[in-house]
């Protein structure tokens, strides 16, 4: 059973959410509202993943070992000024779609394996995950045109 | 005669529930003239704070001499605030704007209008001129125009230059009210009315410090409490305010925990089975979801989040929940504080839940700071459409494009208009190259000032500033342009609760200075804006004109002013809106048959989560299909952006005096209101003074870590931990070469409400110190309102002595 898998997967991708989420946060201290919500937003990807580590443990004694080329490496540190913002926001919107997804397989792994603990959990947190979605998207076509065709 | 300065409130009228609120007119003229001596008066309403109260002003000789309540008016029934009774005299102040100014180096210098607007003209095609010039472009307007200017401005912003970049700070005062309105009801659009006071059972000030804030509207519910069968009160407040010590429970919670309250309010208003049932199935959505987020919030849990006991919870959700008639009333308290659309909206939910919405009695105030705010916000000229049209819906935006015959896409609306913080960010960062400023005071009202003034100072930004005064704002201009103010324009308004006012022009504006609408409308003729098909888009000469055009604009949207003309304000009373052809006289109560705004294709807003502001879609908003029914949101409390910490071990508030308004342009000036209140001065608990070797009117050195400034101590009520400064105190009255930092919000944080992207002021870390010795000499804080000292404080009181002596009588 490959479930172990997927939710490692989900697990470091929040992981890596929430670190991302803070690295944004700090370097673009000057937008005040992108620095509080990044901070509020990586405080919910800890309690996500947190929320994954006993079914990550449950399901690990029946895991064959990690495939590779599992992971995926989507974030590779900030950049600064009004394009950066916007592109780093597009960073933390690729990174949350990858949690969004993933939520959705492991979402039907629970159905597959009829684990009624891990289903509530997914359905739990997959809504949270889309409103970061919905926020960097809300965002991100607030700044646009500003940073694409105004700024010098 | 009555000393309305020792006094703001005057005397009595007492009245029971259902009856007619007595007549009081309240008058005050210069010197020892009497009402013979008026050649004229010219009809009015109050622009000192937001209430909306009606009045004449009295002109002899060519001069406004005084002022005195309209009896007819169903707002104030004759009364005035003593801002209004006193205020006017700032218009003859000698050091008014008569000619607009240029800088040459670092020196504004007098000069003519050709010239100046020829600057601000020459700059603006310059910048128009190439992919993008729009978004050079940021206006900052203010809630003191009237709503013919706002319209105007709006136009100009949308349909001139397609510029999204336009705001109010109105985002300071009054965004928040928009912004829960429109997320529980769909619309912006006060469900209830002034005259709720009269029947209500309950009053419930949710930060709300009414007392000094609208002194007329607190001398209503005075009377009803003085009255037989007198409303019960509760009022939520980290300051002993005037409100708090009237009411019969007052819940001082900590500053910036309002959320935590409001759902444990709602958790025990409903498990105690005090809510409607039958109004929540047929009325809201949202119930389950509400229920199962306010659970996780019993008294005690809420008693430590707040710090206020657990059975003063419980007795606060009784008097909610047992009454008939509940009353409420929310501003700066909820609105500038963390998480503020989200706890306004749980006052909504309150009512929502009990049925307590559109009949008498039952009402919600979701206060406005300013006198005209409602019209910044109804006519667009901040972050709203025009007619609270949706910024999302295409068919909202033809609409204003076929009225103002301009293509679709001229008229930007691919998202929200640009909040006031993000105008001066894009202006920080260099994108918007010039800001132009109308009747609002930045450099003193906006958060952490050092960052404002570094912004206004920067030598690439073109600073246009529209004023009275040569404001701290308008010192850092390129351009100044001497403005009329009230009394010297024609134009019109609409109070909280919806009611239009005229204010008439009574006497010539001195020097050059001329009315913002003129101003506004030479720009569009110069700038020679033309519409769709080359004819110009602004024809308009006069506010008459512009008010005629706007009742086609708000004609079948929720401000619906079809009915309304100038002749019908004249005379009587004013008018509520909705007023057309199905409500001639207007409407004194929205969502009297609980059909709310929220159909997909009428309302404000597809929504928005309210934790982070995200925006919902239109298919995901008619997916909830909400068929008329109101939005009960719910969010789980979150810490405040800001809290003490080691260094800064205390909270700061900041907030207002009965005596002044604003950053005391006007109110600076008029010397009975400038007397009471000459000075800041900062709030402190005894307990905490004790502690750190305080006592009063010791010099106390206040600091964040934005910025630093000194006060005088005034020991009050206000709940340990926690320190209050008022924040209308800038630099114009001091020598220019000895200025001390005073103004509060040197002090504040640059963080704001997700939804409504309202500054949040009342929650600040900040470190306190004694600086030097008060030598026994009071702090000049008034001895009346929110920093009234203890009885046994050794404090001569405030009065205003022979010369704010007015009458008041019953007519």
């Amino acid at each position: 059973m490959h479930l172990a898998h997927y939710l490692g997967l989900l697990h470091r991708a929040q992981v890596n959410l929430a670190d991302a989420f803070r690295q944004v946060a700090e370097a673009h201290a000057d937008e005040p509202d992108v620095q509080h919500l990044c901070q509020q937003q990586a405080q919910r990807c800890d309690a996500h993943a947190e929320q994954l580590r006993p079914f990550a443990a449950r399901y690990s004694e029946d895991a064959p070992a990690e495939p590779d080329r599992l992971h995926s490496q989507l974030f590779t540190g900030t950049r600064t000024g009004g394009l950066g913002l916007l592109r780093d926001l597009q960073d933390l919107y690729l990174m949350a779609a990858e949690c969004d997804i993933a939520w959705t397989v492991v979402g039907q792994a629970a159905y597959g394996v009829r684990d009624k603990d891990l289903l509530a959990t997914v359905q739990g947190c997959e809504g949270e995950t889309a409103i970061q979605l919905k926020w960097l998207r809300s965002r991100m076509k607030q700044a646009a045109p500003q940073a694409l065709v105004v700024a010098d | 005669m009555v000393d309305r300065i020792a006094d703001p409130w005057g005397e009595r009228t007492p009245y029971g529930p259902g009856q007619e609120w007595p007549v009081r007119v309240d008058r005050f003229l210069d010197g020892d003239r009497t009402e013979a001596d008026v050649d004229r008066w010219a009809q009015s309403a109050s622009i000192l704070h937001s209430n909306g109260d009606a009045m004449d002003i009295a002109v002899a000789g060519g001069r406004i001499v005084g002022v005195r309540g309209r009896a007819v008016d169903r707002i104030n029934r004759g009364r005035l605030d003593p801002k209004d009774l006193y205020g006017w005299q700032a218009n003859h102040s000698s050091d008014r704007l008569t000619r607009p100014l240029v800088r040459d180096g670092d020196r504004l210098v007098e000069t003519d209008w050709d010239t100046a607007m020829g600057r601000v003209v020459a700059r603006s095609k310059e910048l128009l001129d190439g992919p993008g010039g729009w978004g050079h472009f940021g206006f900052y307007t203010t809630g003191q125009l009237f709503l013919e200017e706002y319209y105007t401005l709006g136009v100009i912003g949308k349909a001139g230059l397609g510029t999204p970049h336009m705001d109010g700070n109105t985002r300071l005062c009054t965004a928040t009210a928009a912004a829960a309105l429109k997320a529980s009801f769909g619309t912006d659009g006060q469900p209830g009315s002034y005259t709720d006071v009269d029947h209500c059972d309950a009053i419930a000030l949710w930060g709300h410090n009414v007392a000094e804030t609208q002194t007329v509207l607190w001398m209503r519910m005075l009377d009803r409490r003085r009255g037989p069968n007198p409303p019960a009160m509760l009022a939520v407040d980290p300051r002993a305010t005037p409100v708090a010590r009237e009411a019969d429970l007052h819940l001082a919670v900590r500053n910036g925990t309002n959320m935590a309250l409001m759902n444990g309010l709602l958790r025990e208003i409903i498990q105690r089975g005090w809510y409607d049932p039958d109004y929540v199935d047929a009325h809201t959505l949202g119930f389950e979801e509400l229920c199962r987020t306010v659970d996780g919030y019993p008294p005690s849990r809420v008693a430590d989040i707040c710090d206020v006991r657990a059975a003063d919870v419980e007795r606060a959700a009784e008097l909610l929940g047992t009454c008939q008639r509940l009353l409420s009333t929310v501003l700066q308290g909820f609105y500038q504080s963390n998480q503020a659309t989200a706890a306004s909206c749980a006052v909504n939910n309150v009512h929502l839940v009990r049925g307590m919405i559109g009949r008498p009695g039952a009402g919600i105030y979701q206060m406005n700071g300013q006198p005209t705010a409602q019209n910044t916000r109804e006519t667009g000229a901040d972050g709203d459409l025009p007619g609270l049209r949706n910024w999302d819906n295409e068919q909202h935006i033809a609409e204003l494009a076929r009225l103002w015959n301009v293509e679709v896409d001229t008229i930007p609306h691919w998202a929200p208009p640009t909040h006031a913080m993000q105008i001066f960010r894009y202006a920080e960062q260099g994108s918007i190259k010039l800001l132009w400023i109308s009747a609002t005071n930045p450099a003193v009202s906006l958060p952490d000032l050092s960052r404002i003034r570094r912004i206004l100072k920067q030598p690439e930004l073109f600073v246009v500033v529209q004023d009275l005064f040569l404001t701290e704002t308008a010192e850092l201009a390129d351009v100044v342009l001497p403005a009329a103010t009230w009394g010297e324009k024609t134009g019109t308004f609409t109070s909280v609760d919806r009611t239009v006012h005229i204010s008439e022009k009574a006497v010539d504006p001195p020097g050059e200075a001329r009315a913002d609408l003129d101003i506004f409308l030479d720009y569009a003729r110069r700038m020679d804006f033309r519409d769709r098909d080359g004819a110009p888009l602004i024809r308009w000469t006069g506010p008459e004109e512009v008010f005629e055009a706007w009742k086609e604009c708000s004609r079948g949207r929720p401000c619906d002013y079809s009915g309304i003309t100038y002749e019908r304000l004249r005379g009587g009373s004013g008018i509520q809106w909705p007023c057309n052809d199905d409500h001639p006289d207007g409407t004194e109560r929205l969502y009297t048959d609980g059909r709310f705004n929220t159909d997909p294709d009428y309302c404000e807003t597809y929504g928005q989560d309210l934790a982070t502001g995200a925006e919902f879609t239109e298919p995901e908003y008619r997916a909830k299909e909400p068929n008329g029914r109101a939005f009960l949101h719910v969010v789980d409390y979150q810490p405040s952006p800001e809290v003490p910490d080691e260094e800064h071990p205390m909270l700061l508030t900041t907030g207002r005096t009965v005596y002044q308004f604003h950053t005391r342009t006007k109110t600076g000036r008029a010397p009975q209101l400038n007397q009471a209140a000459p000075e800041v001065w900062v709030e402190l608990n005894p307990a905490d003074a004790d502690r750190l070797g305080i006592v009063e009117g010791d010099l106390v050195g206040v600091s964040s870590a934005r910025g630093a400034i000194q006060a005088r101590a005034r020991l009050c009520g206000i709940r340990p931990g926690v320190v209050f400064l008022p924040f209308h105190y800038g630099y114009f009255d001091q020598d220019p070469a000895e200025r001390t930092p005073r103004a509060a919000n040197e002090l504040t944080i640059t963080a704001w409400d997700a939804v409504s992207k309202q500054p949040i002021f009342k929650v600040a870390a900040v470190a306190v110190a004694k600086l030097a010795d008060g030598r026994g000499v009071p702090s000049p804080a008034p001895t009346v309102g929110g920093s009234e000292p203890p009885p046994d404080a050794d404090v001569p009181a405030t009065v205003g002595g022979p010369a704010a002596q007015a009458t008041s009588g019953k007519e």
